[in-house]
């Protein structure tokens, strides 16, 4: 039995049909054709379907699509603008933060809202931060180098050194 | 990956939601920030056939200090706990579970309530509110009533909570002078269930333990109160010695299964090492 939704999907409002056993995840991927967020488990593990819902990060593969009702979701496709993109997505592409990239959009938006809320995190800070995105590629320097150049870009800072970390 | 199929309601007053519940019977159940649920939902372990969401009834989710309890709301997400001043300040025990709880995204649906009314030993809030000696409160269409939490739990994802109820408060004593607590849970990996987990809350006079609540997560069906480990605490002067029998009496009397975590005799390893180091913990945070 299909109810009707209104949600604000990156900016923009639409309203769609969702049966109640529809997860937020297959919404998006299909009903709104946004495959940039991923499915990565089976257990809610991964968080490659990381999104944001009002601006916290949730894993969408564990939210029912009618609970999204009246919210605004932003998606890595909404995190680009017209001037460019975001410092989060320049921090991914500078830093070499990103193999497969399975797992980046997740740990984007992830890192979105953990800049939102700790502007000038440690990277212990970070580490525990990204604790719910799963990487098999990179070993995570990269992703916490790329959180901390976003930070530094977004705090109006000096933007660290882009090359590699030999341990 | 996709749960059987369900119907769906999201009330928007308690009333509404009772009146859901006395219709659907067995077939109704509570969706709150739904990471136990939808989880068991996918993998089909549970095919309710109608949900009801509750995230929609205002005044459910708060943090507040009344009398000589803090009171928090059902709905008070993890992180609102972990961010909570009041929380921070009173019961930093509360603080150490909630960062073990999962991770972030998790935390920012996953509820006090619904950790608690899901009656899986594996969660890591009744251990903290057995060692606090919280008060869980129920809510049904003709009022509320209050249950102590060594009265909540009776077996495997069963509670107090009765068919038609709804538990809507968690009451915690305050702590008083002198009064410190910890948890700590080993796990394989970030966000894990626990391997074993400890809760410890005790009140110190100088070096005199005059209360002890110790509760124990995931190695017992039901979540286990260490009574003897209290016991022997209660009334005496705190020494290492003491804390040894304590770690050594939950030890013995939890009942750890076997699986992939570990098995019994490492379990009970594990018990015993944790109960010893969080006591410690919680002694340096009373004084």
């Amino acid at each position: 039995m299909e109810k009707e939704i209104k949600i604000t999907i990156n900016g923009e409002e639409k309203t769609l049909k969702a049966e109640p056993r529809l997860l937020l995840v297959h919404l998006i991927r299909e009903n709104l054709n946004l495959t940039g967020t991923h499915i990565g488990c089976d257990t809610s593990n991964c968080g490659a379907c990381t999104i944001l819902l009002d601006g916290k990060s949730v894993k969408s593969c564990t939210i029912l699509a009618l609970q999204a009702h009246g919210k605004k979701i932003t998606t890595v496709e909404g995190l680009a603008t017209a001037e460019g993109l975001h410092p989060i997505q320049e921090g991914f592409k500078e830093n070499h933060a990103l193999h497969c990239g399975f797992c980046t959009p997740g740990m984007m938006l992830r890192a979105v809202e953990l800049l939102q809320k700790n502007p000038n995190p440690t990277e212990e800070e970070i580490r525990w931060g990204i604790s719910g995105n799963l990487c098999r590629c990179t070993g995570y320097n990269n992703i916490v180098k790329a959180v901390q150049y976003a930070g530094a870009k977004m705090r109006g800072e000096k933007l660290p050194s882009t090359e590699p970390i030999f341990v | 990956m996709i749960p059987a199929a369900f119907d769906y309601s999201a009330p928007s007053t308690l009333g509404e939601a009772f009146a859901l519940l006395k219709r659907h019977g067995d077939e109704a159940k509570i969706l709150a920030g739904g990471h136990s649920l939808i989880p068991m939902m996918k993998l089909r372990f549970a095919s309710p056939g109608h949900i009801i969401d509750i995230n929609n009834i205002p005044g459910l989710s708060y943090i507040k200090e009344e009398g000589t309890y803090v009171k928090i709301g059902a709905m008070t997400r993890e992180v609102e706990l972990e961010e909570s001043d009041i929380i921070k300040k009173k019961y930093p025990i509360f603080i150490d579970a909630s960062k073990l709880i999962a991770d972030p995204q998790v935390r920012n649906m996953g509820t006090i309530g619904g950790n608690i009314a899901h009656g899986d030993a594996a969660n890591d809030h009744p251990a903290v509110m057995l060692a606090l000696r919280a008060e869980i409160v129920i809510t049904a269409e003709n009022g509320s009533r209050v249950v102590p939490i060594d009265e909540f739990f009776f077996g495997f994802y069963s509670t107090a909570v009765q068919p038609g109820e709804i538990l809507t408060e968690i009451k915690i004593p305050l702590p008083g002078k002198g009064s410190g607590g910890a948890y700590h849970k080993l796990e394989r990996k970030v966000g894990d269930y626990a391997t074993a987990g400890v809760a410890v809350q005790l009140t110190m006079d100088k070096d005199t333990c005059t209360y002890a609540g110790v509760g124990l997560t995931n190695v017992n069906a039901i979540p286990l109160r260490a009574s003897r480990s209290e016991g022997i605490l209660k009334g005496k002067k705190i020494t290492d010695a003491l804390i040894e029998q304590a770690a050594q009496f939950a030890a013995e009397d939890c009942s750890p299964s076997a699986d992939l975590r570990g098995d019994e005799e490492f379990k009970r390893a594990m018990v015993k090492a944790l109960v010893k180091r969080v006591m410690h913990k919680a002694i340096e945070r009373a004084k």
